[in-house]
């Protein structure tokens, strides 16, 4: 890692930014209707993957933005960056 | 049937060049089918088949490493022991865990240098004065040691602290737990191995469990690097990469790995006789028997496997251990690595059955496992064997997620410890 490719800023250093966790977790639509299962699915339990993994960035000391982010966990190389709303990369 | 280690087998041992010492384990091939496999030969799944055998009599054990033994978090941390925690529940498992390390070097037969130094927890805002105050009087309350301490007292159990008012985060006050302290880590997996040998479990190493044989709800063995392996229990205990086995058995797991990093300076003379801990401005130091400065660092907060960290993180525990110790401006640093922690979102383990049968995890340990090794694999042992969980680690279970029952440690264990 070191240097993250921010979509609004550029390269910037790693230290800039805050990582934020899985991508693509969509909070609850019915949040009303779900079940205690549902709930501890949506807010506690994490792929945790290791391989190549879907996060959410921001960079927090920088223009604050979110992003999102494809990284190789296993060995921390970004694959690609796309802003938020965007399409992910097919891989 | 093992030799006694003692005074004479080390003088008959000399007397020989120590060329003659039996195995401390063998090193078997994994047999067809065994009554309970443990994946992960470090401290706490070691613990978990020897305690197994000695105390539920289940002998028919493997415990699957895909290293070598202890070559995981095992030996990668900063060898802390304490029990101050706040809540009950985490006081009883902890506390447990400290009363086994008080007996564990006689019960082993092995020198695990569990050293009873004390450990102090330094206040550097109000909030923490407070937050530490109350957690002395938790811990009171639960038959734990604990007392508060002003700035003075802190300076005078360990005077190479600058206490001076006018540095950017000033000691304002600690705890002190005395019966806390630190043991060898790496003795700690070889003692349990030894003991666990000896009692017959088998300790495979370079075998990577790389699936999990399920028959509907009911497990029915593992998938290794080494071969098939037929077993009805499977006690997972792999700390970084319990998600990864999880996986395999089509489970997701509340938690995130990340890097946690720590670092040894050169060897000096003892100047440190006693462990200090800063949650606030995130140091914590100690002094090997090398003579090593053993220093601890934080986590990142971006999941990763890689078994290393930022720099910036290790720059920035620096940075506090320098205000609160000038005395070690000049030091120099020998050796700095990383370990992959499973942190749970409360900050507390997970030892548990699960949807499963014969599938248990021990896991969530995150950043302040090796302090209870003993005590995780004593409860985890109970909870394999019995098929539910022992009053001690009932409130760690994985349903707590589910049910909203959290044990939220963040308070006092946040920190790298």
């Amino acid at each position: 890692m070191f240097l993250i490719n921010c979509p609004y800023c550029g390269e910037r250093d790693q230290q800039e930014f805050k990582a934020g966790g899985e991508a693509h977790i969509e909070r609850p639509k019915q949040p009303t209707e779900l079940s205690d299962d549902e709930w501890a699915e949506y807010l506690f339990m994490r792929k945790n993957i290791k391989g190549v993994q879907f996060e959410r960035w921001n960079h927090a000391h920088g223009c604050r933005k979110w992003f999102n982010m494809v990284r190789d966990t296993s060995n921390d190389q970004i694959k690609a960056i796309y802003k938020m709303g965007e399409k992910p990369p097919s891989q | 049937m093992k030799n006694k280690y003692s005074i004479f087998s080390l003088f008959k041992n000399a007397l020989s060049y120590h060329e003659n010492w039996q195995r401390a384990w063998k090193d078997p091939i994994p047999k067809k089918e065994y009554d309970a496999v443990i994946v992960g030969g470090g401290g706490h799944g070691l613990a978990t088949a020897y305690y197994l055998a000695k105390k539920h009599n289940i002998h028919n054990i493997a415990v699957v490493e895909k290293g070598w033994i202890g070559g995981g978090n095992t030996g990668r941390n900063t060898t802390i022991i304490r029990s101050n925690y706040l809540w009950d529940a985490s006081a009883g498992l902890y506390d447990h865990a400290l009363k086994i390390w008080e007996g564990l070097s006689q019960e082993l037969n092995y020198n695990v240098m569990f050293s009873q130094r004390g450990v102090m927890n330094l206040a550097h805002n109000l909030q923490d004065v407070r937050d530490l105050k109350r957690r002395t009087h938790a811990n009171r309350l639960n038959g734990i040691d604990a007392v508060y301490l002003n700035t003075e007292e802190v300076k005078k159990f360990c005077p190479i602290i600058n206490t001076s008012q006018d540095i950017r985060y000033p000691v304002l006050g600690g705890t002190l737990q005395k019966r806390a302290g630190t043991a060898r880590h790496d003795a700690v997996a070889w003692g349990y191995a030894r003991g666990a040998d000896e009692m017959g479990v088998d300790i495979i190493q370079n075998c990577e469990v790389k699936g999990i044989k399920r028959n509907g709800d009911t497990v029915e063995g593992i998938e290794t690097t080494r071969g098939f392996i037929k077993t009805k229990k499977i006690g997972v205990v792999a700390a970084g990469h319990s998600s990864v086995i999880a996986n395999m058995a089509g489970l997701k797991l509340p938690l995130e790995s990340k890097p946690l990093q720590a670092l040894v300076s050169e060897p000096v003379k003892p100047i440190i006789d006693t462990v200090v801990m800063s949650n606030a401005v995130h140091a914590y130091v100690s002094q090997s028997d090398k003579g090593e400065l053993v220093i601890g660092a934080g986590t990142d907060d971006y999941i990763s496997y890689s078994q290393k960290g930022s720099h910036q993180i290790v720059e920035g525990t620096l940075n506090a251990i320098l205000e609160l110790y000038p005395i070690f401006s000049r030091m120099r640093m020998l050796r700095q690595w990383g370990g992959i922690v499973d942190i749970c979102p409360d900050a507390s383990p997970i030892l548990s059955k699960t949807s499963i049968k014969g599938l248990y995890f021990n896991c969530g340990w995150g950043t302040g496992g090796f302090k209870a090794t003993p005590g995780s694999g004593d409860l985890f042992a109970h909870t394999i064997a019995n098929d539910e969980p022992h009053k001690l680690n009932a409130a760690f279970n994985l349903n707590r997620f589910v049910s909203g029952d959290l044990v939220d440690e963040h308070g006092a264990a946040a920190v790298a410890h």
